[in-house]
């Protein structure tokens, strides 16, 4: 049985999206900027999944929706264009954003600090959200930006965004939010509380891959990254994506119907699934269930190392994640474990499982039969249960 | 760069065959309890290394005979990763029936080199290594228990790159001999700093006493401090692409005064230095004639190449001389 539970990472594409796209590569493939039918056989689909995004988001029509390639670029170009018009300039001299950012988000502003901003990276609680407080605290009348995600990419966790967006406005400070864990899972209305850019990206909500969104406030619109043709208003060229931006269109409508599904029978299998693995013996989550997307648990598995659990799971077909320790390149601990600080003996043992509107009770109950035997195998090779004779001094929880 | 960087495929297909196997069916997995060690009549040894809270950690027991030194079994448990446990089930493997003295001589290359499915294809992929090293280490302090000695005694020289094993005098002498100056020609010449990563710099993996960029500035010193007493020397003694920015502006003042002003004053001119840019490749040394000079038809053509002849042929090809 193959069993998909890393719908954080990327998901399955919805079937109807799939039939959406499909007549815009052989039949409609006109550049829709031409002055030709090829062209303007383009226009009525890419209307109508505008018009689908924008009332995903619920955005004003005054407001601007950019489509773009994925939201690592939306999320570039926020704190790219907000340097080049704000730090470089000299008006302002600072930004602030979490520690526990998306990679784009943190890689941009660690190089917009070695460009000479101040950047502040603010810290999480013990439940893994960003204190609304801190974001207070470390305003000054030269901040010119505040990133913060809505929804934490590893645990779930959902972050104050409305309160952190009010506090902005007060500051007459910019407030941009990463919002790829949110759309599908959360309801997401951008008229509903102060918000001047918000990123999103389809394939986290079963629209295809390489189309993101930036969501830009009336007045608040910010000096393209990419120059060129003038597609998209100016603010960023490049031949339009037609069937992806058709994709989109089709998977905002979709996990904007399926909302409640998620918020209900999502949620529900998933605290159940929860439940079932927090019987087994050392097993901890951080963030309490109430404060999390409904699809998302990650759990720790005491004495079993991350990439370890994966390896077992893998070998039964499920696919699940662990951005801890071994599976990535720099060998480091899961970073919002270490932030969280967790005990240090389980930075390396979270496992993130991630569900869909996809996912089944069958395929859980297969998991959960999968877990328990890794678990048992997994901890019988494990030090932290080994056998150590009378007196022996464990060297084990000593940072060598 | 290039297409294999820019794709990669999963860590886990770099795993030789051996490596998945062992992970999936470790064999020397299990413990060797007091009771155990005495039937066998050896003195029981348990070694621990590693942290959980560093991502992997193992425990080594070894049955010793007491009377040969020679390890009648061992076994391991391991919290880590794939190639951790593998690495961690190798090691146990290549301690049996060896004697302590020989055991220890066992390397985390020789524990990588047992895993290989064909001699050339490394077993694991370059930021894995260091779970071998984990495999190394636990052998030493096993063995330091056994003879009631520290671990450190069975080193002989300082490492800086445990993964390769790259002993500190060695890496000193090959950025010297070679003129290195980056990290990737130090990985290039020695390997060191291609697996892990943690010797390169602090706030890797693993905290170091000694890193890499470290003995990069210490060259770099020796260099300069060398170059300060470039003295009387012909100036070209030093490649002028590697001086610093001051050390260049002697050199060309030298050459100046030994062969180019004389020419000059001797017409009641003068010349002085006024910067050394770096420009690409090249390096643009702009100059301002004085007195005569000033103003003479050839300034700009006959006495500008000979100066600009002189400054390539004394200091680098790259040289070029803009008057202001």
């Amino acid at each position: 049985m193959n069993v998909y539970l890393d719908n954080n990472a990327t998901t399955i594409v919805d079937p109807h999206v799939y039939e959406a796209m499909e007549p815009y590569f052989v039949q409609k493939y006109g550049n829709p900027n031409s002055l030709h039918a090829f062209a303007s056989d383009t226009h009525p689909g890419i209307k109508s999944a505008m018009e689908k995004i924008y009332a995903g988001i619920n955005a004003d029509r005054e407001d601007s929706v950019v489509i773009t390639s994925c939201a690592t670029e939306s999320n570039n170009w926020v704190l790219k264009s907000i340097y080049f018009e704000y730090i470089l300039t000299g008006k302002k001299n600072h930004i602030m954003i979490s520690e526990v950012e998306h990679p784009s988000v943190i890689a941009t502003a660690k190089w917009i600090e070695s460009m000479g901003c101040k950047v502040t990276y603010l810290p999480i609680n013990h439940e893994g959200i960003v204190d609304v407080q801190a974001v207070k605290d470390n305003m000054t009348d030269k901040t010119a930006l505040v990133s913060i995600m809505w929804a934490n990419n590893e645990t779930g966790a959902i972050f104050p965004v409305e309160e952190i967006g009010a506090i902005c406005k007060e500051h007459a400070v910019l407030f941009h939010t990463d919002a790829v864990q949110a759309i599908g899972k959360l309801p997401v209305d951008v008229q509903s509380f102060n918000v001047d850019y918000l990123t999103f990206s389809a394939h986290k909500f079963h629209g295809p891959k390489g189309v993101g969104a930036l969501y830009l406030k009336k007045g608040k619109e910010l000096m393209p990254l990419l120059h060129g043709g003038s597609q998209m208003g100016g603010f960023r060229s490049g031949t339009l994506n037609v069937a992806g931006i058709v994709g989109m269109g089709k998977a905002i409508e979709s996990a904007v119907e399926a909302l409640d599904f998620e918020m209900t029978n999502i949620r529900e299998m998933r605290d159940a699934f929860e439940d079932e693995l927090l019987k087994i013996e050392d097993t901890f989550v951080v963030t309490p269930r109430a404060k999390r997307t409904p699809n998302t648990i990650l759990i720790s598995f005491r004495g079993i190392e991350g990439e370890s659990m994966l390896w077992d799971l893998n070998r039964a077909g499920i696919g699940a994640s662990t951005g801890s320790a071994c599976a990535s390149e720099d060998l480091e601990a899961n970073s919002v474990m270490e932030a969280i600080g967790a005990a240090e003996d389980l930075a390396h043992t979270a496992i993130r499982f991630s569900f869909s509107r996809y996912t089944t009770q069958e395929e859980l109950d297969y998991t959960l039969r999968v877990v328990h035997a890794a678990v048992l195998r997994l901890r019988g090779i494990s030090s932290s249960y080994a056998y150590a004779p009378e007196g022996h001094e464990s060297g084990l929880d000593v940072h060598h | 760069m290039g297409i294999d960087s820019l794709v990669g495929g999963t860590i886990w297909d770099e795993y030789s065959n051996k490596v998945t196997n062992l992970m999936n069916n470790p064999q020397n997995m299990g413990e060797i309890t007091e009771e155990q060690a005495n039937d066998m009549n050896a003195k029981l040894i348990v070694a621990d290394f590693g942290a959980e809270s560093c991502g992997d950690a193992v425990r080594l027991y070894w049955a010793v005979d007491p009377k040969t030194d020679k390890i009648l079994s061992s076994k391991f448990k391991s919290f880590g990763c794939g190639t951790a446990i593998a690495s961690s089930d190798t090691m146990a493997e290549l301690c049996k029936d060896k004697t302590v003295d020989e055991a220890v001589k066992i390397t985390n290359i020789d524990v990588e080199l047992a895993m290989r499915d064909t001699p050339d294809t490394p077993a694991v992929p370059p930021q894995k290594m260091h779970c071998s090293v984990m495999a190394y280490d636990v052998i030493k302090k096993a063995a330091a228990q056994y003879k009631g000695v520290d671990m450190e005694s069975f080193e002989e020289e300082v490492i800086v790159c445990e993964c390769a094993r790259v002993t500190l005098s060695t890496l000193q002498e090959v950025i010297r001999l070679n003129d290195l100056t980056t990290i990737e020609q130090i990985t290039d010449y020695t390997k060191a700093g291609g697996f892990c990563k943690s010797c390169i710099r602090p706030g890797g993996h693993e905290e170091k006493d000694v890193y890499l960029v470290d003995l990069l500035d210490e060259y770099e010193k020796e260099k300069m401090s060398a170059g300060a007493t470039l003295g009387n020397d012909s100036g070209t003694s030093v490649d002028f692409v590697k001086m610093t920015i001051v050390q260049r502006i002697k050199a060309v003042d030298k050459v100046i005064d030994e062969n180019i002003r004389q020419m000059l004053v001797m017409d009641g001119g003068d010349m002085e230095i006024l910067d050394i840019k770096e420009n690409g490749e090249n390096f643009d040394i702009y100059i301002r004639y004085l007195g005569a000079c000033n103003g003479c038809a050839s300034a700009d053509t006959g006495t500008l190449f000979a100066i600009e002849n002189i400054l390539k042929e004394k200091l680098s090809d790259n040289i070029r001389v803009l008057p202001i």
